[in-house]
């Protein structure tokens, strides 16, 4: 599957890293970064868990 | 489990009704919010709506497209007015009930108001963009209150050109949650830009000219914007038999009565993380709540988990953001514990008995403070937490 980060709506916020490490990680302002845009399914858990609780909603997991 | 219903359609609600699809429940989902529009997302009233960065379409939680893959039974602008649970059933303000399996409550908080008319509050797309039109160089805006919320919007209001003066009833505005020292911090950070604070203030009422003062002085403003916390949204439960005390009373697991959860600001649970009753008005928490109540509401009884959360918010005042994790409140000390609170780059450390319960930064890469919520996660005790630096 697919992640999508709006990386202009992120509000530095840190709750996608502390969900998915794998998959996150911020820059020295603050802003998420994708560390990868394809998830295999043993991260699809925690990727779902990262958009869930992001507060500017600016993760989406799109299927292929 | 054939019907489910979640009332509250903001970040709790939905977090709850996505959740319990994702889960795999395929029955009726009856999603009820009082606001006309779909969820939407709130912190960003007081920030970038207020500034006229963003237009309201941003705020949407969903795309059209993903609330539809839902399958919910939507019915927007519907105030719930009671709740039954014998029979199993929400009332509706238009007269129709919705039955109910399996209950969320998600109804949030309102702002808490002073007596006289006329005063702004910022809760809703509504109240944001009212204030919003309202702002423009030179115009006099008085904020009653110095919280989060007021000193995000006296923030956003200077940086229009408007005159701001808050006012504040503590001697330190924040101390309560954050500790005097990083209230201070905050207080300077208006003042010098010319923004006039005034602690010890208390605002008895709200009137044609401005606001009128427990002393009897008057303040004259052309818009006043009144931000001195809010109330859970229970009202609608009175006389359903729930347990209310400054928010719906749940176990650890969210659970209100059977079959029936709470989430976000309206849910005061019980942490067993920090071993105390807590009810968190903070948007990453009605994510997490909502999700937490949902997997419990579908779960077996002996499956379900505790919800037992490290709080998180932010704040943007100036050209500070504020990141906080844990639970400040009622903290017993405070400890700068890297960083200088005087340069405003910092974390401070707040100890709970002789554990860390919490911690703050401003202006630190995020690494710095992510390893003190590690430390709060697995109670560390603060002697060794302070002394090795996590």
């Amino acid at each position: 599957m697919k992640v999508e980060l709006e990386a202009d709506k992120c509000v530095a916020s840190g709750q996608c890293v502390v969900a998915a490490m794998e998959v996150f990680d911020q820059d020295d302002d603050g802003i998420a970064i994708l560390l990868t845009d394809e998830v295999g399914p043993e991260l699809v858990d925690g990727v779902q868990e990262a958009a869930a609780v992001c507060p500017a909603a600016a993760i989406r997991l799109v299927r292929p | 489990m054939r019907r489910i219903a979640v009332v509250g359609a903001s970040a709790a609600g939905l977090a709850a009704a996505e959740t319990l699809r994702r889960e795999g429940y395929d029955g009726t989902l009856t999603l009820v919010g009082d606001e006309p529009e779909p969820p939407y997302d709130r912190p960003p009233l007081s920030k970038q709506v207020l500034a006229a960065e963003w237009e309201p379409d941003r705020l949407a939680l969903r795309t059209p497209a993903g609330l539809a893959a839902l399958d919910l039974d939507l019915r927007l602008g519907a105030a719930a007015t009671g709740l039954d649970l014998v029979d199993r059933a929400v009332r509706l303000a238009n007269g129709s009930e919705v039955p109910y399996d399996g209950l969320v409550i998600a109804t949030g908080v309102r702002p808490r108001r002073l007596p006289g008319e006329g005063a702004h509050v910022l809760r809703t797309l509504g109240d944001a963009l009212t204030l919003r039109e309202r702002l423009s160089p030179g115009r006099r805006l008085v904020v009653v209150g110095a919280g989060f919320l007021g000193a995000e919007a006296a923030a956003v209001a200077w940086r229009l050109g408007a005159e701001v003066t808050v006012l504040e009833p503590a001697a330190v505005p924040l101390a309560h949650a954050v500790g005097a020292d990083v209230g201070r911090m905050l207080a300077r950070a208006h003042a010098e830009r010319g923004v006039d604070l005034r602690c010890g203030v208390m605002v008895s009422e709200v009137t044609e000219e401005g606001v009128r003062l427990a002393g009897g002085e008057e303040i004259e403003a052309d818009e006043v914007l009144v931000a001195v916390g809010s109330l859970p949204n229970t009202e609608w439960l009175d006389g359903s038999g729930l347990a209310i005390g400054d928010g719906v009373l749940c176990d650890e697991y969210c659970e209100a009565a059977e079959n029936v959860y709470a989430a976000g600001d309206v849910a005061r649970w019980y942490n067993p993380l920090f071993g105390t009753s807590m009810r968190i008005e903070h948007r990453t928490n009605a994510a997490e709540q909502g999700m937490a109540a949902a997997r419990n509401l579908l779960a077996a009884r002996e499956a379900r988990k505790a919800f037992a959360p490290v709080p998180y918010f932010w704040s943007d005042q100036y050209d500070m953001k504020v990141q906080a994790y844990g639970y400040l409140r009622g903290h017993d000390e405070v400890a700068v514990v890297e960083g200088d609170l005087a340069e405003r780059r910092f974390v401070a450390a707040y100890r709970s008995g002789d554990r860390v319960g919490g911690a703050l930064a401003v202006g630190m890469a995020p690494k710095a403070i992510r390893q003190w919520r590690q430390a709060i996660v697995t109670g560390a005790s603060w002697h060794e937490a302070v002394r090795s630096g996590v």
